[in-house]
């Protein structure tokens, strides 16, 4: 088992006929994932790669069966883009395209609280569960099949935390990339009971960030729903603090969102935190062997 | 994207929402000429983007033309957070029966828009939100930009107790969503929203902030941006397509992407060195990008070592190589390189760099060593 996609997932890619979409298509269908369809419209009938575009995510759905969707439209065209999947009822939507404006996630954060959809992303880099299957941007040569379950703010910084569980026989579950705008479809706190409930998952790797409350949130997550061990990295701390923006965001938030502030959060929920990335492999054994 | 208060005051108008008379001034010439066309006392505030103007004495109140320009010149030469203010304000002076606070922002964790008020408005409102949550409204718009008034009306009647109140309020606030919306922006904000001795609601101070990914949206909102508060490498940077906010240390880092470049910095940190900037050099592979990171790194004098930190993904080691190789054969470089490589072509990349004699580092902790080391030399 592994959280949200395996070998059986069917996925199209939206922005198929671009440079990024048709890259990627490419590599995700060499890594192993079931590249059933791409979309572009205006563009269907043409094949990229051995993949069928089609118009529409309806004429995708109606021919291919698929089950989730990857984004890699222009962010201008990204709303629509993610609208459209809703409408579809795809279960699955992942979002990479970086730079949609606030109030247009607004409208489909909206869209997605009546829906049957789980959105991932935007500006991110997608998720894994090795040698099933990879949807997104990640090089797949670094993850390993295994028991870890990973979650991230991060694109780059996951990665140099995942080679380090890899190189140490740590092999994961899943690694999920969330995003790093403001305002996302899947947060900590969702994967959290995702990988609590996965079988396969018996550690959980936490790499967040300075700004925002979703470290905060994931701590109380952990406190009441988490069982298995969690350890953490925080980037940031050497960060100067973040220019203010009025007083309402402070009102909102009402707690700090510093590094070290989400870090002693964390440890207060007993999750293990480390300073170093390459840290996490050593002191998750540990706690695992504590454990039995 | 912030702009200045007298900027946003021109905002509030256009939208209808009450502002003192005023304008800004960029000479005390300036300055004599609006006070005289509106009346002492006039209250004088330094432009500039930063808080706590009034706890740093860039906001004063002056009663005749005298002290309006012994005022003005002494606020124009203050230093508020790094910045002296192009232009102040001049306002006329409010009789302030009581102080408010309405703004309208995004709840990034809901994904929606909220409305905040309070009938304690003023500089303390924070404290005000920490010790007494209860005097803070908040309203969730739920994802509706439709400005249906019965709606969002009660947010008015729970500030006011006065009938006329509560309607002028309610027409204010409707026309700052409808800024909020039209322009997109992240915060509309009126603090100090004050009631005057009339009975009347005046907007004391308007802060707007603009989501810089909707900005293609609003081509008229450009020519607000004050340039003067954006480092100039920083704003060159942009144009790269490099992200980079220059810091104190002389450790400079090249890194891909923003989390593992935070990552780089806490560790050069917590290994005893000082970080000389952020620098995301993003997802591409352009070799150009490296040349020019490197070029703006170069001109901080402070610099003793380039730590160059590369986890290929979609970036590409050997891309990255090149990019390297260019920068050594085009510029002068007097200060050591410090290179971690590790992921997509990592192979090709140190063949590359190896035969032009630079050690590569797998392991980031080792490369940061090293140039930490060197830092100190």
């Amino acid at each position: 088992m592994s959280i949200l996609i395996d070998q059986n997932t069917r996925v199209i890619v939206q922005g198929i006929t671009g440079r990024d979409g048709s890259f990627h298509a490419k590599q995700m269908a060499d890594y192993g994932t079931k590249i059933v369809g791409g979309v572009t419209p205006g563009k269907g009938g043409q094949e990229i790669n051995g993949i069928p575009v089609l118009n529409s995510v309806k004429e995708a759905k109606d021919k291919t069966s698929c089950d989730a969707a990857v984004i890699y439209v222009p962010a201008k065209f990204a709303k629509d883009a993610i609208l459209e999947d809703i409408a579809n009822a795809i279960p699955l939507i992942v979002c990479i395209t970086e730079g949609i404006p606030v109030l247009d996630m607004v409208e489909v954060k909206k869209a997605l609280s009546h829906s049957q959809s789980r959105l991932v992303g935007p500006n991110c880099p997608g998720l894994i569960s090795p040698g099933k299957a990879k949807i997104g941007i990640m090089p797949g040569h670094i993850h390993k099949s295994g028991d870890i379950g990973v979650v991230s703010r991060s694109g780059t910084l996951t990665y140099e935390v995942v080679y380090n569980l890899t190189i140490n026989n740590m092999g994961q579950s899943t690694c999920i990339g969330l995003g790093g705008d403001p305002i996302i479809g899947t947060r900590f706190v969702d994967v959290l009971k995702l990988f609590q409930e996965d079988p396969q998952t018996k550690a959980i790797v936490m790499v967040g960030e300075i700004g925002g409350g979703d470290e905060q949130l994931a701590a109380e997550c952990i406190k009441k729903h988490v069982t298995k061990p969690v350890a953490a990295f925080i980037a940031g701390r050497s960060a100067p603090s973040g220019k203010r923006m009025g007083h309402a965001g402070a009102i909102i938030s009402s707690g700090e969102s510093t590094a070290d502030a989400k870090m002693q959060i964390l440890r207060d929920a007993g999750v293990i935190i480390v300073d170093f990335p390459d840290e996490i492999p050593q002191a998750l054994t540990a706690r695992l062997k504590l454990r039995g | 994207m912030k702009i200045h208060e007298y900027l946003a005051r021109n905002l509030f108008a256009e939208f209808g929402i009450p502002i003192a008379e005023g304008d800004a001034a960029q000479t005390s010439d300036e300055a004599l000429f609006i006070a005289h066309k509106i009346g002492f006392p006039v209250v004088i505030k330094a432009q500039v983007l930063a808080g706590g103007r009034g706890k740093a004495g860039g906001i004063k109140i002056a009663g005749n033309e005298k002290q309006l320009v012994y005022e003005f010149n002494r606020i124009k030469n203050l230093n508020i957070k790094g910045y002296c203010a192009q232009r102040l304000l001049i306002v006329k002076a409010i009789d302030i029966k009581k102080e408010y606070y309405l703004a309208v922002t995004i709840d990034n964790i809901k994904g929606d828009a909220v409305i905040i008020a309070s009938a304690e408005g003023g500089v303390e409102i924070e404290e005000t939100a920490k010790a007494h949550p209860d005097k803070i409204i908040k309203f969730y718009m739920q994802g509706d930009k439709i400005l249906d008034e019965a709606r969002w009306g009660p947010v008015a009647v729970r500030l006011f107790n006065d009938a006329r109140l509560q309607q002028s309020a309610t027409s204010i606030l409707k026309n700052l969503l409808k800024l909020f919306f039209e322009k997109d922006c992240s915060l509309a904000e009126i603090n100090p929203f004050v009631v005057n001795k009339d009975g009347n609601l005046v907007a004391a101070d308007a802060k707007v902030v603009f989501d810089d990914n909707a900005l293609y949206r609003h081509p008229e909102l450009i020519a607000l941006r004050d340039l003067k508060y954006e480092d100039a490498d920083e704003l060159e940077a942009k144009d790269e397509g490099l992200s980079f906010v220059k810091l104190e240390g002389n450790v400079g880092c090249i890194v891909n992407g923003a989390g593992l470049a935070m990552g780089t910095m806490d560790t050069v940190n917590l290994l005893g060195g000082r970080p000389a900037n952020f620098l995301d050099v993003g997802g591409s592979s352009n070799p150009q990008k490296v040349l020019n990171a490197v070029k703006i790194l170069l001109r901080n004098k402070d610099i003793k070592v380039i730590l160059i930190n590369i986890f290929g993904g979609i970036t590409r080691c050997d891309d990255i190589a090149n990019g390297i190789l260019t920068a050594l054969k085009q510029i002068d470089i007097p200060i050591p390189l410090v290179i971690r490589l590790t992921g997509t072509n990592e192979k090709e990349a140190k063949a590359l760099l190896t035969q032009a004699g630079l050690t590569i580092y797998t392991s980031m902790r080792q490369a940061v060593t090293q140039a930490v080391k060197i830092s100190k030399d």
